[in-house]
């Protein structure tokens, strides 16, 4: 089949203004994946067209992207899922609400420093076991943070959310799945403190349940539901 | 624009396991900045999926002796015993520090770490597979990756986030720093240093069907070539049996350690015929080789080169009483919490419900076992014997040798934790008493005029044709069977696709800021030469040996192959090989049947 594709492209070096790039492709299979399209025009067209990738098989976060409007990884978003016929018509943008560095590719700074301000590891400096061993945790308590686990920090969630639109400084989904993971694991001494920083002003109570966050989630993090989890934690005062 | 300058006590190339375990074992006695071509997060260590084996016991009896009996008969006897008893003795401590630091590891009902059986591992009594896989479902790479950026962040390691290394600054016999691109905006940095620890992973980019990500494109590797260190064993590169067909996603041997089978057209589990005892769990070079035989046959699934990954309950169920298994028994719930990601990738890919389907698979290129020749404490020789001040490389990209001819599953993870750490120690050691030497003058003058002749260079030819046309001759020639005369083609191609990557190549982006057009034409580089290695190294080994197999030498010939391959670049260009001996402990070569 054939597809067309718009591309947000965006180069600030030597004063250009973002534009859309139109490519065409033939020859497109329905398994054939957004980043495989990418790669095509990037490769056979156009050296310059700019983006993130590495694994392209979902599991190293490089590679997401506002694609037809939603976010998702393009290694991930297969053909078969936008369209079917002879032709599909694809957009692609950069995700929102991060500069972007040249077409889409964002800053990931901002994003990072929200992640790193959760304190984003494990704590606990009480004596490990005496015979030298590991810590031992019931399969119930592993898996109550089991979900959370799974995050590869790509910021589909967190570049999705309306809040995080609104305001920069929320510290957004991501971060709050990643406090989640350590403040409802039984091995960890420090959900008090990590609580305390999420329920300042730019904290969990910036959320508003949009679900945007859930339905972007290329690990299928249910991750509305862990920020209601933290909310609850906080207002009960139990983990 | 000139090179800033950066100094610190130690330099870490490479943000993956054991590019973070070295880092945060240096900065416990040193000042250690860590560079890296992509975010960590990002790094390869994450797609790793079935497990880090040590002999923890926690379920039934093990040995740290037996994982290495079988990491020596996994590497054909390749391995270096003394190296082999350092992996598989530290691997027990290093998983238990791992849990230490959170990685949040499956558990068993005693509240112990979860394990299971994987390919190669036995109970060298029984011979039967052993539950040695310490994991966290399907995903243990991920969190080994999380865990250990997480506790840098805590540790306040610097890091230098996509930084991208592109040249090695030697001096003599000592190492003095590295230079990288900042790829945000193509300025040079040189990162001075007194030592250097290369942690930049693997290439199976120079293959076509691959589970490596693109990022895998023998950086380190190749540096240290280009600056006179050799290469180890790089005919050696290991042919993982499942990856998904056409994708060469990897689908983990985990799902044959929770007992799935493989299939071939006439509904046969062919695995019974190579390895009787203890069938799909045998090594990853004689499944690939199994399946290749099978397709060959014509037993391909649709008369293709595939086979079928069958991990429905019905089937597993049918296979776990054929083999006696009596307390065995599984269903569609514990395929889905045992093997989550693998039923997100068939799902993705192939529209398959592993636990309805099987899935189809064909051998992907996976895991060099061959690199950067180093000794136990990760340090960096020169030749057979001389160590070179202040390099040190560690993971996939090093060479220690601990997987010989042949990887068994879940040693990479292994490698990278306890070499990871053993070089940090020596780095953090080696900087307390080391003195910085000075920079040479104009050390990245080299680098930068070859990233200006690449920009400006008047060609006509995509970087991307060059690297089509060197998987296509890698696969064709130097895959999972070979034979001289196609072995000898690929060199002769090699030879011809670096000359036209010199005179005829052009790149599209002319610009500074975030010039991946040229960056991977810079990686193709990198490829090509060790491309080219990996095919003078395996068309010299007239012999068949684990990873290596060959039509027209199908023995394994101890008397006159027992050796490593040591493969120097010559400052004329060409490639002189050299050979080293095998280090031999408690287990004298035999015939390897499982």
């Amino acid at each position: 089949m054939k597809a067309s594709l718009r591309v947000k492209r965006y180069n600030p070096e030597g004063g250009g203004k973002p534009h859309w790039g139109e490519y065409t492709l033939d020859g497109v299979s329905q398994n054939d994946s957004v980043l495989d399209l990418l790669h095509r025009i990037k490769w056979e067209q156009d050296g310059s067209l700019t983006l993130r990738r590495s694994c392209a098989h979902g599991v190293c976060g490089s590679d997401a992207m506002r694609i037809n409007g939603a976010n998702a990884l393009a290694c991930k978003t297969l053909v078969a899922r936008l369209g079917s016929g002879d032709s599909v018509k694809i957009q692609v943008e950069p995700i929102l609400g991060l500069p972007v560095v040249k077409d889409l590719v964002v800053d990931m700074e901002p994003f990072m420093e929200h992640y790193r301000s959760v304190m984003p590891f494990f704590i606990n400096d009480e004596s490990v076991p005496t015979d030298g061993r590991e810590r031992h945790q019931t399969i119930e308590d592993r898996e109550k943070f089991d979900d959370t686990t799974k995050c590869i920090l790509c910021a589909a969630c967190t570049t999705s959310c309306p809040s995080f639109w609104a305001n920069g400084k929320y510290v957004g989904p991501a971060a709050i799945v990643q406090a989640h993971r350590f403040i409802f694991d039984s091995r960890d001494k420090g959900a008090e403190e990590r609580l305390n920083i999420v329920n300042e002003q730019f904290g969990v109570w910036r959320c508003r349940t949009a679900f945007n966050c859930t339905n972007a989630c290329p690990r299928e993090i249910e991750v509305t539901k862990a920020i209601a989890e933290v909310k609850m934690a906080i207002t009960s005062g139990i983990v | 624009m000139k090179p800033i300058i950066h100094t610190h006590d130690a330099i870490v190339v490479g943000a993956g396991g054991s590019g973070l375990m070295a880092a945060l074992y240096a900065s416990r006695g040193a000042d250690v900045a860590v560079v890296s071509k992509l975010y960590p997060t990002r790094s390869h260590t994450g797609a790793a999926q079935g497990g880090v084996s040590a002999a923890l016991g926690n379920n039934e009896e093990d040995r740290w002796e037996w994982h290495a009996y079988d990491t020596v008969k996994g590497s054909d006897y390749l391995a270096d015993q003394d190296a082999v008893d350092v992996l598989c003795k530290e691997a027990i401590d290093a998983v238990v520090e791992l849990e230490h630091m959170g990685l949040p590891f499956d558990r068993f009902p005693n509240g112990k770490i979860s394990q299971r059986r994987f390919g190669g591992h036995t109970n060298n009594d029984t011979g039967k597979p052993v539950m040695r896989a310490c994991h966290a479902a399907d995903r243990t790479g991920h969190m080994i990756l999380q865990t250990l950026y997480q506790q840098c962040i805590k540790n306040k390691v610097n890091f230098y986030d996509e930084f991208q290394v592109v040249d090695l600054i030697r001096v003599d016999d000592t190492i003095r720093g590295i230079v990288a691109v900042e790829i945000a905006n193509g300025q040079f940095h040189i990162f001075h240093g007194k030592a250097v620890i290369f942690a930049t992973g693997g290439w199976g980019r120079c293959w076509e069907v691959t589970s490596n990500a693109h990022s895998l494109t023998g950086d380190g590797a190749a540096l240290c070539l280009r600056r006179g260190i050799p290469l180890e064993d790089m005919e050696f590169f290991q042919f993982h049996p499942t990856g998904i067909f056409k994708l060469g996603i990897l689908i983990t041997e985990g799902v044959r350690g929770e007992g799935g089978v493989l299939i071939n057209s006439e509904g046969e589990r062919f695995m019974e015929k190579y390895a009787p005892s203890i069938k799909d769990l045998a090594s990853r070079d004689v499944v690939s080789r199994a399946i290749f035989l099978e397709t060959k046959a014509g037993r391909g699934i649709n008369g293709q080169n595939y086979v079928h990954l069958d991990v429905t309950p019905d089937t597993v169920n049918h296979y776990f009483k054929q083999d006696g298994y009596t307390d065995r028994h599984i269903d569609k719930e514990y395929i889905e919490a045992k093997l989550p990601d693998i039923a997100d990738f068939t799902k993705t890919y192939l529209g398959v419900d592993p636990t309805e389907e099987p899935m189809p698979i064909q051998p992907t290129a996976h895991y060099g076992m061959g690199g950067i020749p180093t000794n136990v404490d990760g340090e960096v020789l020169l030749d057979n014997d001389t160590v070179i001040k202040g390099m040190y490389a560690a993971g996939e990209c090093a060479c220690v040798s601990v997987h010989g001819a042949n990887r068994l599953g879940t040693n990479s993870l292994v490698d990278l934790v306890v070499f990871g750490r053993r070089s940090g120690m020596k780095v953090a050691d080696y900087c307390k008493d080391a003195e910085l030497l000075p920079l040479p003058d104009g050390a990245a003058d080299e680098i930068m005029a070859e990233f200006e002749r690449i920009r400006n260079n008047n060609g006509t030819v995509k970087h991307h044709d060059i690297r089509k046309e060197m998987q296509s001759t890698m696969t064709e020639n130097v895959g999972v069977f070979r034979i001289q005369e196609n072995m000898d083609s690929a060199v002769v191609d090699m030879a011809a696709l670096k000359k036209k990557y010199r005179d005829e190549m052009a790149v599209d982006d002319k610009g500074s800021l975030f010039n991946t057009d040229i960056l991977e034409a810079w990686e193709l580089g990198c490829l090509l030469d060790i491309a080219e290695v990996t095919a003078v190294s395996a068309a010299n080994r007239k012999e068949s040996r684990g990873g290596h197999a060959r039509d027209d030498f199908p023995e394994r010939d101890d008397e006159n192959w027992l050796k490593h391959t040591m493969c120097y670049l010559q400052e004329d260009g060409t490639l002189h090989i050299d050979y080293k001996p095998v280090v031999i402990g408690r287990y004298e070569p035999k015939p390897r049947v499982y």
